[in-house]
């Protein structure tokens, strides 16, 4: 697994990518002769070794049903899930992980559960949603969904010239809201909002703060308390955990608040012909076999990078978005179009390109010939790209196994794109 | 380079770059037609001008990827002036060139199919590849299963509003 160095001062150290990249195989994968530049972690990341020893273990030795077994090997695969629990509890800073921590399918079940349970028992026509020109559509559809269907009136907060939020009428849009719905980091742009200081504020004004985490969590240390969360959504995919587990974090008293949002085995205390008592969180909420040893691969995925350290994951990913920033600039000048903040302080490393007049999906399917995946389209932001005037881009990300040299593959297919449609 | 180079043959760039029969047509008398790829944000607008059983005129608009838009581009040149049917049939030759490779891909992932073109009891129409013309340029399309939506965009497009203009006569 890969070394650990200098642990006394984790920002200075920095991380050993050629051992990273060897603890995941696929990026020893060839494709037509060339190695892979895996730049579509935003999209989806990659899985190292641990991750896929974790599920298979799971699988070979301790698979049953959860919950009710009363037989050995049942007992294992629930303490197996439970300590998944809380290890995803502990790795946000959940208060009370065991209460707190309900696992969804993705980061887009557990905000359409906040929408759909939450906020249809407790929103009333009339009432206010806030929500960011910076959502993706996880964090937008849902509440589209329930305003439709309770007459809530939506309030957007925008984003200005430098590809933040406007926060010059916060005060005005936040004023009787109920709820703010906010996106801790673009996918498309990179920003990442001051969600502390308004959650603050939309805690004044008496709004909860639901928070899509799907592309912040997997980046950067998160603490639910600092962050003001109300409640947390996010993806075990896109932290190098397995597809079809998520993570809905809630706090202990508005999930016990919360009736179920889907309805099945696992969820009740009791049916009798004329009605049901549903269980208390989490179970409340995990209708159903629960995704077992995805959420044990989670455990594992999580545990992997905190083995690196999460701060060391940001402070590299924080590097090579600069030195991408400036490499790209230097070498393509202003044939080159980056959406989003300049500043590498404040933004992600999610790099959202136009070159020249090459379509993103052209532009894609020439970086792919290089071995470079990224990834071109609306990125479920249509809002977003409406403001910006596109109809999609193409867009790099980058993760803790990325290097400058994949960035240098991605400057040398873009200027081969620029070649084919000069 | 060869897979791409098939993709993006000389012809198809050239219609990228300057497309036909682009603009639109006043409506009415003209149908408009609107297709969507919802992968990508791409659209397509279609103008057609009917007289009698003949596509007398036809403009295209909107904007996509240098597939979908020289597609375009070729389709509006190779059906205008024909009569409907010769333009149905035009329709059902291209989306089996489309589909040669795999099992339909293209017509099956898109959804709207082209209404009243007899297949075989195959599903398969064959391909008379010569009577495409330059349309041929696009079968590079089949090796990139996520570009032929781009390819039949347009098409699928056009088979719509030929399918409205039918239900409203």
């Amino acid at each position: 697994m890969a070394e650990l160095t200098a642990r006394s001062d984790p920002r200075a150290a920095e991380l050993d990518v050629a051992a990273i990249k060897r603890d995941f195989p696929v990026l020893a994968e060839r494709f037509r002769g060339r190695r892979l530049v895996y730049l579509d972690s935003a999209a989806s990341a990659q899985h190292p070794l641990p991750v896929l020893r974790a599920q298979e273990h799971y699988y070979e030795h301790a698979h049953a049903n959860v919950h009710r077994g009363v037989y050995a090997l049942a007992e294992r695969a629930d303490q197996l899930y439970e300590r998944a629990r809380l290890t995803v509890g502990r790795f946000i800073g959940a208060p009370d992980p065991a209460r707190e921590v309900v696992f969804t399918k993705n980061a887009t079940e557990g905000l359409n559960l906040v929408a759909q349970a939450w906020g249809r028992r407790h929103l009333r026509p009339g009432d206010v949603v806030v929500v960011t020109e910076l959502e993706h559509h996880a964090n937008l559809v849902p509440w589209l969904m329930l305003a439709e269907e309770r007459q809530l009136e939506l309030r957007w907060l925008e984003i200005d010239e430098g590809f933040r939020l406007d926060l010059s009428r916060l005060t005005e849009v936040l004023r009787g809201a109920r709820v703010l719905a906010i996106s801790a980091m673009s996918n498309v742009l990179g920003t990442m909002p001051p969600v502390a200081e308004l959650a603050e504020a939309a805690h004044r004004a008496g709004a909860l703060v639901v928070v899509d985490g799907a592309q912040l969590v997997p980046h950067q240390p998160v603490d639910v308390g600092s962050l003001g969360a109300d409640f947390l959504a996010f993806s075990g995919h896109k932290m190098c955990g397995p597809t079809g587990i998520g993570v809905l974090w809630g706090r202990a008293e508005l999930l016990a608040a919360t009736p179920p949002f889907l309805g099945g085995g696992g969820m009740i205390k009791d049916v009798r012909r004329d009605g049901f008592v549903p269980d208390d969180p989490p179970q409340r909420f995990e209708a159903g076999t629960p995704p077992i040893a995805e959420a044990v691969g989670l455990a594992a995925a999580i545990e992997y990078l905190q083995g690196i350290g999460l701060d060391r994951i940001a402070a590299h990913e924080h590097h090579l978005t600069a030195y991408a920033l400036e490499r790209l600039q230097q070498r393509f000048g202003r044939d080159l179009v980056i959406h989003g903040p300049r500043e590498p302080e404040a933004r992600g490393a999610v790099l959202s390109l136009a070159y020249r007049d090459v379509h993103p999906h052209d532009l894609a399917q020439v970086l792919d010939q290089a071995g470079v995946c990224v990834r071109a389209g609306h990125h479920c932001a249509k809002p977003l790209m409406r403001r910006l005037g596109v109809a999609a881009t193409a867009r790099a990300s980058f993760y803790l196994y990325n290097d400058e040299d994949d960035v240098e593959a991605l400057a040398d297919a873009l200027a081969s794109a620029g070649s084919l449609f000069g | 380079m060869n897979d791409l180079e098939d993709l993006y043959r000389e012809i198809i760039l050239d219609h990228y770059r300057n497309p036909r029969q682009r603009g639109e047509l006043p409506t009415p008398p003209a149908t408009r037609a609107e297709g969507f790829n919802p992968l990508c944000g791409d659209e397509v607008v279609v103008f057609l001008q009917v007289e009698g059983d003949r596509l007398v005129d036809i403009r295209i608009s909107g904007q996509g990827c240098s597939i979908s838009q020289s597609s375009a581009s070729l389709m509006a040149a190779a059906v205008k002036g024909k009569s409907l049917p010769e333009v149905r049939r035009l329709i059902a030759t291209f989306k089996a060139m489309m589909s040669v490779h795999g099992t339909a891909l293209g017509s099956d992932a898109d959804g709207e199919e082209p209404s009243g073109e007899a297949e075989d009891a195959s599903g398969i129409v064959p391909v008379d590849l010569d009577s495409l013309g330059e349309l041929a340029a696009l079968q590079g399309v089949v090796k990139f299963p996520v570009r032929i939506k781009c390819a039949t965009l347009s098409w699928n497009t056009l088979a719509q509003g030929l399918d409205e203009l039918a239900a409203a006569r």
